[in-house]
């Protein structure tokens, strides 16, 4: 479970975030939503410490993480694993070292066990006979699985994901959000998934936490938001006529 | 004051490679890749320009030797010194902040835009220290070398050239190349290429890692880490030369 208490953040005398209090359960698909410039990706680097909060604190299972020095994190970061938007493989490593350098980098595990893991997490994401190739190589959608690959194979009891659909092709985004959802229920991790696409919403999000100028606007889950009468997120998620006319039935 | 920043900044990035290096055993592969790349990969260009080089000082020294009272060999203790001293430490160092700092702005600065600098971080790794250690080491063992090469090949040539065109003769070249040789001016050009090697890494690397923005700011940061490692190799050439001859 991951905690936000009274979250604040700017840069340059810009409040970028306001107060923000949430609460990320285990074992569920936390969605952040919010338009472009709403600050999802600099509550996600907060979170996971890129950023230093101004205000406010967050803690991991009731242990305190912000405000803690590098080496105090060092176990904290052990336990996170994070999908990038672009998914961030290292060019010069081929698949199977990208999926394997969680555990070359922290664990004593012999290169077979090392091995049968890294195929382990690849058979995972649906992906096999790929750990020679070149991220060059792979395909957005593939990329996406073996970044997914890549932050599951060290075991992480967090895992944060920044846009894993965007780019994608609708059926593409499908498969990942629910690949997403079916890894956070089966290894119970707590899983939090910034998106703006609708389809994301309303198909795997168990919990929704709205962000609107910088501030909590709405929290709840798919069924409120079809019942909501809040206008900016209505706004926000009914945006085209087809939408509109889904949450009129 | 922005120079200042830079500084600072430039500081704290140089103090994290040492202070908080990740075990050694993770280095151990990249620092051979990086001493392939930054040594065999350099030979070629490295021996063309030293060649050239040394074939021009000694042509051009000929050309300027017009007082009878100097023997021809002085032409060869020209060359053999300013190879030695100057063109192989510096010149090398100039030709390798090209074509290495580039290579490590524009690596590690694609890097930072794709999030991969973010992806270490949020392992838990010391991506400076990572990334940049290994480059460092590297150079600092194996410019040495290159520059050994350099001063060797420059030296012939210089003998090539001089004999081809027939203005020094071959025993007069390598008479001239014996003479007063002072073994403290190899020391002297290893000091300096160590300086350099030191600069060009980081000062690339800390380009790279602090771009910010796209594939433009990739370019640019590629840019800057080429001429500010220029300009001091070239200010440092002046600092050591002036400590150490003097």
């Amino acid at each position: 479970m991951i905690e936000l208490n009274k979250i604040s953040k700017g840069f340059n005398g810009n409040i970028i975030l306001r107060n923000i209090t949430s609460r990320f359960e285990t074992g569920y698909m936390n969605l952040v939503i919010g338009g472009s410039g709403s600050g999802k990706t600099v509550l996600m680097k907060c979170m996971v410490g890129l950023l230093e909060v101004d205000a406010g604190q967050i803690l991991y299972d009731s242990k305190l993480f912000s405000g803690l020095n590098r080496k105090d994190r060092r176990p904290f970061r052990q336990e996170i694993g994070m999908v990038f938007q672009g998914g961030a493989l290292f060019d010069s490593l081929n698949v199977e070292r990208n999926v394997m350098f969680p555990l070359n980098m922290f664990t004593k595990m012999s290169p077979e066990e090392k091995k049968e893991r890294v195929n382990f997490c690849l058979n995972r994401v649906n992906l096999i006979n790929v750990n020679h190739l070149n991220p060059s190589e792979l395909s957005g959608g593939m990329k996406k699985r073996v970044a997914i690959a890549r932050a599951i194979a060290p075991n992480p009891k967090y895992l944060f994901c920044d846009e894993p659909n965007s780019g994608l092709d609708p059926q593409t985004a499908i498969v990942i959000d629910n690949l997403i959802k079916e890894i956070t229920e089966e290894f119970n991790i707590t899983t939090i998934v910034n998106t703006h696409d609708m389809n994301s919403v309303l198909e795997v999000g168990d919990k929704i936490v709205f962000l609107h100028k910088g501030e909590k606007w709405w929290e709840g889950n798919v069924d409120d938001i079809l019942r909501t009468d809040n206008k900016e997120l209505n706004d926000f998620i009914f945006a085209t006529k087809l939408a509109k006319s889904i949450k009129k039935v | 004051m922005n120079w200042l920043f830079h500084l600072g900044r430039y500081w704290i990035f140089t103090k994290e490679l040492i202070i908080k290096p990740e075990k050694f055993s993770i280095y151990w592969k990249q620092l051979i890749r990086e001493l392939d790349n930054f040594g065999y990969g350099s030979l070629g260009i490295v021996a063309l320009t030293s060649v050239f080089m040394g074939a021009v000082i000694t042509i051009q020294t000929v050309y300027n030797l017009v007082n009878p009272l100097v023997p021809i060999s002085a032409v060869g203790v020209v060359a053999r010194d300013s190879i030695i001293l100057e063109f192989s430490p510096t010149m090398m160092s100039l030709v390798l902040a090209g074509k290495i700092g580039s290579s490590i702005a524009s690596e590690i600065g694609t890097m930072r835009v794709t999030e991969q600098i973010d992806a270490l971080e949020i392992m838990g790794i010391n991506s400076s220290a990572y990334l940049v250690l290994p480059k460092v080491v590297a150079a600092l063992l194996i410019f040495p070398f290159v520059v050994i090469i350099s001063m060797f090949l420059g030296i012939l040539g210089g003998w090539i050239a001089g004999s081809l065109a027939g203005v020094v003769s071959s025993s007069e070249y390598v008479q001239g190349i014996q003479d007063s040789f002072v073994p403290f001016n190899i020391v002297f050009a290893l000091i300096k290429t160590i300086t350099f090697a030191y600069l060009i890494t980081t000062v690339s690397a800390y380009h790279g890692y602090y771009t910010e923005g796209g594939a433009r700011e990739v370019g640019k940061s590629s840019t800057n880490a080429v001429v500010y490692s220029s300009i001091l190799i070239l200010i440092f050439d002046y600092i050591l030369t002036q400590l150490i001859l003097t």
